[in-house]
């Protein structure tokens, strides 16, 4: 007797497909209600976004209120507001390019080439100084123009660029300074960075916009944006401060303990073995703080900051527009959308990579 | 001199010393700057504000509230609120994320496709322009003259309108107690007896005990039931407002949902992960072991899930209770911004951020030891492998 091994059949494309979407009847319900709410929501949102929306601002308001699906034409004649708040109209191209500036900024800190301490503070240090320049002015024939008249965009990259850059050096000292030998200063910091974590962003920005200006000498006090700014930043850095702790947990204990055979100083194994591989078990963390952080940048606006929150709120309050609540926040939703999506996708490349080299 | 600043004792104590010494100087040195400036103001420092009338009106309160009541009330009145659309808000994410986290985990790559899209969506824009926007599509319904209608419940600008039944106040707790206690009991008869009955009695009991409580919920609104009014009382428009039923307030729900959608968000990934979390041969084990996938689900994979996610889900948790501080957005009068409204009417800045400190650490501090007992309750008994 002869046997004969034959390959099973590859199914066919029909045949696939059954299995993969209609293998059980419970299989066959649950295909059928999501691919029913997903053909629904798409076909609304289509016909709301594009087949049934007006784009021109030819018609104005009227025209616009008239139509069954978006009116897009708020944010062709309000979109300056939008991006750039109450910034001077002959001077938006400088906020433009500020924005363009911290955006490359970010886009080039997430090239690996440019991850060592140096280059990443030359990098963020350019960009910072670039924007401060444009946005503010004074120098190089570019009129003044004062931080109060910063806004839109512009304002909440500004805010969300300065926490990071500020927050970040205190997070590595916070966190430095709580895994100390010493009792009483790892105990006094631990006490600063969980009371900061236990309290809501929105009244740490509140005691510093409002409250700070009573308990300050008046020569301290300084911009309302700097003091939101700094309270920001604090916070940023308590809930940093306990990633990078993590990250140096992460390290192995060896690791010191050679560099100190060698006989580095504190300084040098802080700087050349600690943290270095502390950053490294830290990223993927550190890159969803960063995302978390860009998100709450929007609570400024509670403590009366022109962000691009504010400023889309005010783009349809007044007067014709007021209608067009939807298209607006669809608008600024969509702009959040981009910049976080983006940053947490690089995030998840970066956990893969690093997982990669681990095995 | 020198040879004592080398001595290691000795310079550890001093650089304890000035860490903490500036830290709690600075500290000080606010505090005393504070008391003076608010003294050129004419506001006293301490505690005896809170026993005056406030003067300023709350819009939502669970608790009964004037403009006469003091301010240890309003603070009180604030923290209610805070726990209220937080529970709510928690309650509600919790239902949408694990309905999200179950379609990630499914074995549909449609339900898979559905899942990940809307987590993607809408934890990818921030909670407060989420909250914004519920508040203006609330607030641009029809006015209450034009209100949508469905089974007697009316949306309108001015919020959403339920019947609710007449009957006094004290009943109606006790009657929620109760339908409470019909969902509760049924759950907890469930996990103490376990698989030591068939599961046909156990059914019994279960659904005899559900029975009996939602029984005793009719008695007690029967009792409570106030007289010479119909069973339940709808709203209806009077004049230019609507009159009677239970009005949920646009601040709320508008907040209501935005948490419940971008925190669903959040604990769908918890859930996702922890179900990711439970080894693969223990669901073989058990369904190997005869066990039917409802029952491999509910005795293996959820327990086991529910452990690895719970430490995570508290941390949430505490996070999404720390978010209905966005009430000032909005205009709800939650504790955040109860004490905003202190601090601008009554000047008491100092005493106000301490009780706001307090409040918010208290918080925090009670739902930490509700997780950790729930943890030590559902943690495993005994030495054994992970994974």
């Amino acid at each position: 007797m002869e046997m004969v091994i034959v390959a099973p059949p590859t199914p066919g494309r029909l045949e696939d497909l059954r299995r993969r979407f209609f293998a059980t009847p419970l299989q066959t319900l649950l295909s059928l209600i999501s691919l029913a709410i997903m053909v629904f929501v798409v076909w609304k949102l289509l016909n709301w976004a594009i087949f049934s929306a007006v784009f021109t601002t030819s018609g104005g308001p009227e025209a616009c209120q008239a139509a069954a699906g978006a009116c897009w034409s708020v944010i062709a004649a309000r979109w300056r507001i939008i991006l750039f708040g109450l910034y001077p109209f002959e001077e938006q191209w400088r906020s433009a390019l500020a924005c363009i500036a911290v955006v490359v900024m970010t886009v080039l800190s997430c090239i690996p080439a440019f991850w060592t301490g140096r280059r990443i503070a030359l990098v963020w240090g350019t960009g910072a100084g670039l924007y401060y320049v444009l946005m503010k002015g004074g120098v190089l024939g570019l009129p003044h123009v004062g931080e109060e008249a910063w806004g839109g965009l512009a304002l909440t990259l500004f805010i969300f660029v300065t926490t990071c850059l500020i927050g970040f050096p205190l997070a590595i000292c916070l966190a430095l300074l709580r895994r100390s030998d010493l009792p009483w200063i790892s105990r006094t910091t631990g006490l600063i960075i969980d009371g900061v974590r236990s309290l809501p962003l929105i009244s740490i920005l509140f005691t510093f916009a409002v409250v700070l200006p009573f308990a300050l000498p008046q020569w301290m006090v300084g911009d309302k944006l700097y003091r939101v700014i700094f309270g920001s930043a604090l916070f940023f850095s308590a809930y940093q401060a306990e990633i990078v702790r993590g990250g140096m947990q992460g390290v192995p204990k060896g690791q010191e303990e050679a560099a100190m055979a060698l006989g580095m100083s504190y300084w040098q194994r802080i700087g050349r073995i600690l943290l270095p591989q502390a950053m490294r078990n830290a990223l993927p963390a550190t890159i969803n703080q960063f995302v978390i952080s860009f998100k709450e940048t929007s609570l400024v606006v509670i403590v009366g900051f022109f962000e691009i929150l504010a400023s889309g709120n005010a783009a349809y309050g007044t007067g014709e527009w007021r209608f067009a609540y939807v298209e607006v926040y669809a608008f600024i939703a969509m702009i959040y959308f981009v910049f976080v999506f983006s940053l947490s996708r690089y995030g998840a490349f970066l956990e893969r990579r690093m997982s990669v080299g681990e095995r | 001199m020198i040879s004592l600043l080398r001595n290691q004792r000795v310079r550890n104590t001093l650089l304890q010393v000035l860490y903490v010494g500036s830290l709690s100087g600075l500290v000080l040195a606010c505090v005393m700057i504070a008391r003076r400036n608010l003294a050129e103001q004419g506001i006293t420092s301490g505690f005896d504000f809170l026993f005056k009338s406030t003067g300023w009106d709350v819009n939502f309160s669970l608790l009964p509230a004037t403009a006469n009541d003091p301010y240890w009330w309003y603070f009180l009145i604030g923290i209610v609120n805070t726990l209220f659309l937080g529970t709510v808000g928690l309650m509600l994410a919790t239902i949408v994320g694990t309905i999200v986290g179950l379609a990630r985990t499914s074995s549909n790559e449609l339900a898979r496709l559905l899942g990940r899209t809307y987590v993607d969506i809408f934890r990818n824009i921030p909670l407060i322009l989420q909250v914004f926007f519920w508040y203006a599509v609330i607030t641009h319904l029809p006015t209450p003259r034009a209100a949508h209608e469905a089974f007697g419940m009316l949306l309108t600008s001015r919020g959403l309108y339920l019947p609710i039944p007449n009957v006094g106040r004290a009943a109606l707790v006790a009657a929620v107690v109760a339908i409470i206690a019909a969902v509760a009991l049924p759950a907890w008869l469930g996990r103490t007896s376990r698989l030591s009955q068939p599961i046909g009695e156990r059914l019994g009991i279960q659904l005899t005990a559900a029975a009996t409580a939602l029984a005793t919920a009719a008695v007690i609104l029967a009792f409570g039931r106030l007289p010479d009014l119909p069973l339940l009382d709808f709203p209806a428009l009077q004049g230019l407002n609507l009159k009677g039923g239970l009005r949920i307030p646009p601040e709320f729900s508008a907040l209501a949902i935005a948490i419940a959608i971008y925190g669903g968000s959040y604990i769908a990934e918890i859930v996702r992960g922890g179900f990711k979390a439970v080894g693969k041969g223990q669901m073989e084990a058990a369904l190997s072991l005869g066990l039917s996938p409802w029952r491999v689900f509910t005795l293996v994979r959820l327990p086991l899930a529910l452990r690895a996610m719970l430490p995570i889900l508290a941390n949430q948790y505490v996070w999404l209770m720390k978010a209905t501080t966005m009430g000032i957005a909005v205009g709800f009068t939650d504790f955040f911004m109860i004490v905003a409204l202190t601090i601008n009417h009554s000047g008491q800045t100092l005493e106000a951020i301490g009780i706001l400190m307090t409040g918010f650490l208290g918080i925090n501090l009670s739902l930490a030891a509700v997780f950790n007992r729930v943890n030590k309750a559902i943690a495993l008994k005994g030495n054994q492998l992970r994974g």
